[in-house]
């Protein structure tokens, strides 16, 4: 299988969606010339021209908007949001009218919208340029959520996002970009609403989103050297959620961690541990650990930002904690 | 900006017609208005006693195939597009008939099959939809326009801006129809705008085509309307159409508008746009009054529709989610 970045996974899925698609078209601050901010865009003016890969004026609202118009009009857009915190600047727009459309006419209209954004700290932008806010989405009902976190997983998910008639955002993250994991020769759509094992365990269950996952990772082999056996789940998407998949796990480890960047507090972990307090009671044996971001905006200094953000040893410090440890 | 100076002769049959929605509209307004008041309808109102040149005008200019949004006053809109009678009036009991099948209400009309993309309850919220779906019909090639309704209130809010700039920086398919009242809800044009009494100056600052016209004349409208749809539709680039009217009821329905002055209340009934077309038409008693019952007519058996609909299944609420 080749091997590819994150960024280039998301690239090509945007490619191979335009070339088959005519609908498909792309919009966003500075994707054209330039690429897009992070570049992911790059190379998409050269093949499909300005009418597909449109760049935008500085203006979320009618990004996102106008994305909103075209596809009640049948089309397929992909628009670009730089970052995730300029997504409050479109929230309006996502809130109230890319959710509510197909619901307010009774059935009549959708709404094939997908967003995708980007944010993430580890790299000093400060406190309006890195925040998680994936969790605001889930609260909406009509719109769906991803946080792919491998080159295999972001393809096959932008792809069915594209091709989704709701409203997707796709929630990428700005260090996985260079990170490279193999992909299948062809592009493998993957559904909505399927968690993936990324390891197997039996004595702990560690639920994680986006850069978590790989942190997870280390934290895993880590607490093995222990002798803790832990499986890491990436539910990938978190509305819908396949919460089958987290309570059959959690009915064998019978303990959990959920781990994301963003904020503990009202973070998706949160909803995560009600579901599985309410749906795995029985087989739970320890409380449920959260691991995320401390309550407060990202500092500038990178040793303040360090110590906010999560990182291997609190996913560890967290799986021993449910065992006793 | 341009002054419609050449009018199109519409003739005494298509201006009866005219007449005809216009009395609909207002007498539908009227029942909605009792009906809200005798406890009957859920949710708040907002009817456009005073607008009806506005809703008939345009809507009656558009094509098959055009789309449009509509805002939290939207029966006229929907009721001159075609939308039958008893379907809105079913929406405003929450009935299953409705033309949002309930889910949907006062203000959110949708009629997709006649291009109502929406009414939208958040103002200005509608805006970048038509510019983008004006995008889908340039790039596509499809002869066909979006079109907003917005009020004067809209011209303050960032959606209105950002979208009349995207429009006209890739010349979408759309016209901007701004319904200027002179009130957005109890705030007065001179106090919510700089330029209140002149709303084609927003457009100027974009670079955009505008036209002004007076929105108790009906005929008028018409005309500006199909200039700006044909410019539209031509690809030239947006319209906006700066549409003086007057609101001659309260904001809301029960709204006992303490902030507005007796003056200001006569002299928007002054204005009626359906005394106005009854003079240009010279209509005498006997043919105002027949045209009028048949509005009354259409009305009571909308309202009886409506009151004998089906009320949905709770359950249903979980339906229409997601596509």
């Amino acid at each position: 299988m080749p091997e590819i970045t994150y960024r280039e996974a998301v690239r090509d899925a945007l490619v191979q969606a335009m070339r088959e698609n005519e609908d498909v078209f792309i919009m966003g601050e500075d994707i054209a010339e330039m690429g897009g901010s992070m570049g992911v865009t790059q190379g998409l003016l050269d093949e499909f021209g300005p009418e597909r890969v449109r760049n935008t004026p500085i203006s979320e609202m009618a990004i996102v908007g106008a994305g909103i118009g075209a596809a009640m009009a049948g089309m397929r857009p992909v628009v670009e949001i730089m970052y995730e915190d300029f997504l409050t600047l479109s929230l309006e727009q996502i809130v109230n009218q890319a959710a509510k459309h197909r619901y307010m006419s009774g059935g009549q209209l959708k709404v094939p919208l997908t967003i995708r954004t980007q944010g993430g700290a580890g790299w000093s932008p400060g406190a309006q340029h890195a925040q998680q806010l994936e969790a605001w989405l889930v609260h909406i009902p009509g719109l769906k959520v991803a946080f792919p976190s491998t080159p295999e997983d972001v393809r096959g998910i932008l792809w069915t996002a594209i091709h989704d008639d709701n409203p997707v955002i796709v929630f990428e993250h700005r260090l996985l970009y260079p990170v490279k994991g193999e992909v299948p020769e062809q592009l493998e759509p993957i559904p909505l609403g399927k968690a993936r094992t990324v390891r197997e365990g039996s004595d702990v269950t560690v639920i994680a989103t986006g850069p978590l996952v790989h942190l997870s990772v280390d934290a895993a082999k880590a607490a093995e050297d222990e002798g803790i056996s832990v499986e890491v789940i990436d539910p990938r998407t978190l509305q819908p959620l396949d919460e089958d998949a987290l309570v059959a796990s959690v009915q064998k480890t019978n303990r959990v961690v959920v781990a994301h960047e963003a904020v503990t507090r009202m973070g998706f972990g949160a909803e995560v541990a009600a579901v599985l307090q309410y749906k795995a009671f029985d087989y739970l044996d320890a409380p449920i650990e959260r691991v995320g971001a401390k309550f407060a905006p990202l500092a500038f200094a990178p040793v303040m930002e360090q110590f906010i953000v999560p990182n291997a040893d609190d996913v560890l410090a967290a799986i021993k904690r449910t065992v006793g440890k | 900006m341009a002054k419609v100076e050449k009018k199109r002769a519409l003739n005494d049959k298509t201006l009866r017609e005219f007449m005809r929605e216009m009395l609909l509209i207002r007498r539908f307004e009227e029942k909605v208005e009792e009906r809200f008041r005798a406890g009957d309808l859920p949710g708040f109102l907002h009817v456009a006693i005073g607008q009806e040149a506005v809703a008939v005008g345009v809507c009656q200019a558009m094509d098959d195939g055009d789309t449009f949004a509509s805002t939290h006053r939207a029966h006229g809109h929907t009721l001159a597009r075609g939308t039958s009678p008893n379907a809105v009036f079913a929406e405003l009991y929450g009935k299953i008939e409705g033309c949002s099948h309930g889910y949907g209400g006062s203000m959110h009309l949708y009629d997709v099959e006649r291009g109502n993309m929406g009414a939208n309850a958040v103002i200005g919220g509608g805006l970048p939809a038509v510019t983008g779906a004006g995008l889908a019909y340039k790039l596509r090639d499809e002869p066909r326009v979006a079109l907003a309704f917005f009020g004067d209130g809209s011209t303050n809010i960032g959606t209105f801006h950002e979208s009349l700039n995207l429009a006209q920086l890739w010349k979408t398919k759309t016209v901007f129809v701004c319904e200027n009242n002179h009130w957005a809800e109890s705030t007065p044009g001179w106090q919510h705008s700089p330029v209140w009494d002149d709303m084609s100056k927003r457009a100027l600052s974009y670079d955009m085509y505008s036209i002004k016209v007076d929105g108790q004349d009906v005929e008028a409208v018409y005309e500006a309307a199909h200039e700006a749809l044909d410019y539209a539709r031509s690809g030239e680039g947006p319209v906006f159409v700066d549409i003086t009217t007057y609101r001659m009821q309260g904001h809301y329905i029960g709204d006992p508008q303490v902030y507005r002055t007796k003056e200001d209340r006569e002299s928007a009934a002054a204005h009626d746009p359906i005394v106005r077309l009854r003079e240009r038409l010279e209509l005498s008693d006997e043919e105002f009054d027949a045209l009028d019952s048949e509005a009354h007519e259409i009305v009571e058996a909308a309202l009886v529709f409506a009151q004998n609909g089906t009320d949905p299944q709770p359950e249903d609420a979980l339906k229409n989610v997601y596509a």
